[in-house]
């Protein structure tokens, strides 16, 4: 049983499952969505059978798969999952149904096939599982890199008016940083020629430990960083976001910045930290500044958004800024709360685009003064988009805040200032929700709002389990921390740091004297 | 590792582990948690018994707290502590956080306050929501305050406080806005978060301070080891946690929100300033004690800004037609005098929490009465358009005359003994915040006069079609039980079972204060201040007649206090206009210049302007070529770096 390769077949179902749906007649759109659907549940149920076998293994990564490929060049299909990767896996296997539910209808409008959007987000669900899963730099690059386009798929057949433009948008910055970590790849397969004379390594396992040159670590490193930045997207590499987000679907907005972005800042502690220590170190303060700058930077410009689905996309912007600040905080808590922080944020802000969507299909219009009142009409819409905004403005009880105050305290222990700065955004974001609610939801009801419908069946399945997992990982997190922690202390034991000791530990002595 | 230590420190605390009747303690939230809970996900079919299952929940929750009260009595003071931890919340290698509760006889105070006068609002509020659709709703929020509030003071971690802290600044939010159709009532929820959220960076702040400095955030780790850590640290942490008071207790700076925060239905207030929100920051302070122990200028800035505030508050109430907003004015003021006490150390820290505990009966006394008044009138809040009114509401007019008594301080009323206190130990500490405290129990009693006159004595000043009568009994018999607290309970409080300042002791500490002249000449002199204010009001609003309209042309202190001594302006000029242009500008760039040059950018590499446009066929060529171009480059420094 133990030598059955779950991971290799928690990557292939999606996979196959999109195959099998390309399978289908066109006109047979709801047996796609409905097989599609089914594939999404079975992916879930695969990753609780991985997670419970996580639990029951040792090591930092565990359910280790390696096949050979191209051996003499190293190449190999090495598949392993420590802590950090099972988060992840789980909240991608979590959200793809929900984007499917959620997701349901959006197709129509354009006239093209929903089983064209099914079959896309199945590919890319395969994508990003194999990326989160892989140990083999190749293998993560090809994935992290091929995910673009399904993506630029979505973006350009579903979208808005602008989708051309924000889909070649998307694929240029994003191309950019793969060809920059292209570059970089190379560079560490030819550095890795000092482990194996007759070729390099791409394997995770070995290439951890590499003795590198402080030059060649910088270049790598920022080759690795530069690609995983851009798709963060952390300040300045940020701008094609909001408008791949503001002109694509919003359940396909919802995947991007929910999911696939979360490659970005998986790369960074999965494969940044580890490889390159020194760098890491080095360089950790501009990147601490640069993450500091896009908590604000992006807060503040979502306050003057006054279309709703790019308010969410500057929001998110700000929020890969705490993560990107967590990671490298270079603390315990820091890289804990980043880590846990890509599983809430994936949590709320796929709530907050669907909620936003199914307010933007009522009215027509994503303009937030277009709205006004509507908590009169949709009282249980209203509540849904009150918890979530709640959530992204990580209220204390909800799960964003456990992850954002670990982040917050993780970095204040190394870097108090950056911490001071950071918390300003605690305010902003209260600014730029509450701000956004009061305009949408409250006051008289507008004409044009008068009759809008509540919340339905479908959009309430897909949003049920997004809130309830905010709630619960809000008052009970320690499970999935437990298994966080576990990702995190290899990876900074590898970097070489350790927290800093607190000022005055509280010991017995210190207690009763 | 750090668990361990966690353990340890628990361990040699002298905080007995629940057992007997304190494993009920966690009952205290669940109730009105449940509550919540059920009447929030309820929905439609919980309409008809909202009310009912609302009012239970918040009932059951005083039951158990007096049950846990008379069991507390009967124990050793040293023994009154009992701690009961309830599961791991947060482990973070180096930060574990734990939910555990505290009942020690600081939190049974508070718990007694929160649930008995909680009850009682939720009561009046069957009757004064009863014709709202949203009644059960209402309930529903009601019930989340409460919950909330007693996690605030039970937590046994600074953490766990904090997820109380907000919860109430959630359900003060959800119910100043409750009538969301209002725009001015959405708007004051907003302001109400978010400058509560300024203060929250300060609890952040705090709270990460703390993990730095001693490696923890539980009260016992944090109150414990704090006489070994520098002044500076202790400085940092309480100044942040004072930031942190200042917006759940609307002290200065951050009270703007306070005045706007009447836009929700009246209970609310009432829910808000006596037994739940603003007492939060009092809390704090008290409960912190043993940080502002060890950071003198830490002590002095809660006294500077407790005398700020109280000032300040007393003269927005002078000001105001709208009854609301006086009450509003005077809360402010009232915790002043509160979080000045808190100031002053152990010598201060039971009469703070005394005069909360007064303040409670009599502030929710003075709110739900002048409920009642607006039942009676159609809503109407200025008392311009009031007058007369104690012959048509003979029950309200009592209470609210026993909660008029007790705030301005004649004895024997509630609020007597409590501020009486706070003059003294002001006195003892220093002579200008002394007589700061002695000038606003003067003004105090003026602006509460003028209150009193205008709404209940003077003629009628009705609009045409009000038909004044008095409410039904389900909103006047919480009114007689709070008028009657706002009678005896100060009294009761100090001279029953040894004492507040006993009860508390064990908690806070203790330390008498020498004044520089005997306790009479003080007592004495107050009470000539009050009486000096009482007169000053009687002969502006008694002898002569009220205008229907506020006087337009009047001096300029009396148009700054209007305008709450331009707390709005201020904030405004200094804060609002300044972000707005920030934020405009910043769109604008993100929209331009930074986008404009990484479009360019991109074009350039593409080798063609038109790209954009010709997507399909340009980016495998860009692509491919800058791959190229690109790979050698950073192939060849690398190469080149080893090389050399």
């Amino acid at each position: 049983m133990s030598d059955f390769p779950w991971l290799s077949v928690l990557v292939a179902v999606p996979a196959v499952g999109a195959l099998l749906v390309g399978l289908v007649p066109r006109r047979r759109g709801v047996l796609a969505k409905a097989l599609g659907l089914a594939v999404s549940l079975l992916t879930l149920g695969l990753t609780i059978v991985v997670a419970l076998l996580y639990r029951a293994g040792e090591g930092q990564f565990r359910l280790t798969e390696q096949y050979g490929w191209v051996e003499r060049f190293g190449l190999y299909w090495s598949l392993g999952v420590d802590g950090v990767a099972l988060a992840l896996i789980a909240l991608t296997a979590v959200v793809t149904p929900v984007v499917l539910v959620g997701g349901w209808d959006e197709a129509e409008p354009t006239g093209r096939s929903g089983k064209g959007f099914v079959f896309l987000v199945l590919v890319l669900e395969a994508m990003t599982l194999g990326a989160f899963a892989a140990t083999d730099v190749l293998a993560f690059y090809i994935l992290f890199e091929a995910m673009l386009v399904p993506m630029y798929l979505l973006i350009g057949s579903y979208g808005g008016p602008r989708r051309s433009y924000a889909a070649v948008k998307f694929l240029l910055y994003n191309l950019l940083g793969g060809l920059v970590m292209l570059a970089a790849v190379i560079g560490l397969y030819v550095q890795s020629a000092t482990l194996r004379p007759d070729g390099g390594t791409f394997l995770l396992s070995e290439l951890v430990g590499l003795p590198l040159s402080p030059q060649a670590q910088y270049w790598i490193f920022a080759g690795f960083m530069v690609a995983f930045a851009i798709k963060a997207p952390l300040w300045p590499f940020h701008s094609w976001l909001p408008d791949a987000a503001g002109e694509a679907t919003p359940s396909t907005a919802a995947f991007l910045s929910g999911v696939m972005d979360k490659v970005g800042t998986f790369g960074m502690i999965h494969l940044c930290l580890p490889l390159f220590p020194q760098a890491a170190r080095d360089l950790a303060p501009v990147i601490v500044t640069l993450a500091v700058v896009s908590i604000l930077y992006g807060a503040l410009v979502a306050i003057g958004q006054s279309d709703m689905i790019r308010l969410v996309a500057y929001a998110s912007i700000s929020h890969f800024g705490f993560i990107v600040l967590g990671i490298f905080a270079l603390t315990s808590q820091g890289g804990a709360g980043a880590t846990l922080y890509m599983v809430n944020h994936g949590l709320s802000t796929v709530a907050l685009f669907l909620v936003v969507g199914f307010l933007v299909t009522r009215r027509g219009s994503r303009a937030i003064a277009d709205f006004g009142g509507v908590q009169r009409p949709a009282p249980v819409l209203a509540g849904v988009l009150l918890v979530v905004a709640l959530a992204t403005l990580s209220l204390p009880g909800l799960a964003t805040f456990v992850s954002e105050f670990l982040v917050l305290v993780g970095t204040f222990t190394r870097y108090p200032v950056a911490a001071v700065f950071a918390v300003l955004g605690i305010v902003l974001a209260a600014v730029y929700m509450l701000w956004m609610y009061q305009r949408v939801m409250t006051g008289p009801v507008r004409p044009t709002t008068e009759g809008m419908r509540d919340m339905r069946g479908r959009e309430a399945l897909a949003l049920a389990p997004l809130l309830a997992l905010l709630l619960v990982l809000g008052l009970y997190p320690k499970p999935l921390l437990d298994v966080i922690n576990e990702g995190v202390a290899p990876t900074l034991s590898q970097v070489g740091v350790a927290d800093p000791e607190p000022v005055q530990p509280a010991t017995a002595e210190g207690a009763s004297g | 590792m750090s668990a361990l230590t966690t353990l340890d420190v628990r361990a040699v605390e002298p905080v007995a582990t629940a057992g007997g009747v304190y494993a009920w303690t966690f009952l205290l939230i669940a109730f009105p948690a449940l509550g919540a809970l059920v009447l929030l996900l309820g929905g439609r079919r919980t309409d008809r018994i909202g009310h009912v299952v609302g009012t239970l929940a918040s009932l059951a929750s005083f039951v158990v707290a007096a049950l846990l009260f008379v069991d507390m009595l009967g124990r050793a003071a040293e023994d009154r502590a009992v701690n009961q931890p309830l599961f791991d919340w947060l482990p973070a290698a180096g930060l574990q956080v734990s939910v555990g509760l505290l009942l020690d006889p600081l939190s049974m105070a508070f718990v007694l306050l929160i649930t008995g006068v909680g009850t009682l609002i939720h009561v009046y509020s069957i009757g004064y929501m009863q014709h709202d659709p949203r009644r059960r709703r209402f309930f529903g929020y009601l019930n989340l305050f409460v919950a909330a509030m007693l996690l605030l003071v039970l937590a046994d971690d600074y953490l766990v406080l904090y997820v109380g802290w907000e919860g109430v600044g959630l359900a003060s939010y959800l119910l100043i806005g409750f009538w969301q159709h209002k725009n001015s009532a959405a708007v004051a929820a907003k302001k109400a978060f978010v400058v509560n959220r300024v203060g929250d960076m300060g609890m952040t702040l705090a709270v990460m301070a703390m993990f730095a400095v001693f490696g923890t955030t539980a009260f016992s780790g944090v109150l414990g080891g704090a006489d070994q850590v520098s002044e500076g640290w202790l400085t940092v942490i309480g100044l942040l946690l004072l930031l942190a008071a200042c917006g759940k207790s609307a002290q200065f700076p951050l009270q703007s929100w306070l005045l706007d925060a009447m836009e929700g239905p009246t209970p609310v207030s009432a829910l808000i300033h006596a037994a739940t929100m603003v007492t939060a920051g009092v809390y704090l302070i008290v409960r912190s004690g043993a940080i502002y122990a060890g950071a003198p200028l830490a002590q002095t800035a809660v006294v500077v800004v407790g005398t700020i505030t109280l000032v300040m508050g007393a003269i927005i109430g002078c000001a105001k037609d709208d009854i609301k907003r006086v009450l509003a004015g005077s809360t402010m003021s009232q915790i002043g005098y509160m979080v000045l006490a808190a100031g002053l150390g152990p010598a201060g820290y039971a009469f703070a929490i005394f005069h909360l505990l007064t303040h409670g009966f009599f502030k929710a006394n003075l709110f739900l009465g002048a409920g009642s008044v607006m039942h009676a009138m159609d809503d109407e809040v200025d008392m311009r358009r009031y007058g007369g009114l104690r012959r048509y509401l003979p029950l309200t007019f009592l209470t609210f005359a026993a909660g008029y008594l007790a705030i301005i301080g004649v004895p024997p009323f509630a609020g007597f003994w409590s501020k009486d206190r706070i003059i003294e130990a002001a006195f003892a500490d220093n002579l200008l915040v002394g007589t700061c405290a002695l000038l606003g129990a003067g003004i105090t009693a003026f602006y509460m006069t003028r209150l009193m006159l205008m709404t209940w004595f003077s003629e009628r000043r009705w609009k045409p079609d009000v038909h004044a009568h008095e409410s039904p009994l389900v909103m006047t018999l919480p009114l007689l039980a709070l008028g009657l607290l706002s009678l005896v309970g100060g009294a009761a409080m100090l001279w029953t079972a040894g004492g507040i300042v006993e009860w508390l002791e064990p908690v806070v500490g203790e330390e008498e204060h020498a004044l520089p002249f005997p306790v009479w000449v003080l007592t004495a002199a107050t009470l000539v201040v009050i009486v000096a204010g009482v007169a000053l009001a009687w002969m502006r609003y008694g002898r002569e007649q009220v205008a229907r309209t506020a006087p337009t042309r009047v001096s300029f202190a009396t148009t700054a206090a209007r305008r709450d001594l331009y707390g709005d302006a201020v904030n405004e000029v200094a804060l609002m206009r300044p972000g707005q242009r920030l934020t405009g500008s910043l769109v604008y760039a993100d929209s331009r210049g930074l986008d404009r040059a990484v479009n360019g950018v991109a074009a350039l590499m593409g080798g063609s302007s038109g790209l954009l446009r010709r997507v399909q066929t340009g980016f495998v060529r860009s692509y491919a070529l800058s791959m190229l171009g690109g790979t050698v480059l950073v192939v060849v420094a690398l190469l080149s770096v080893r090389l050399s």
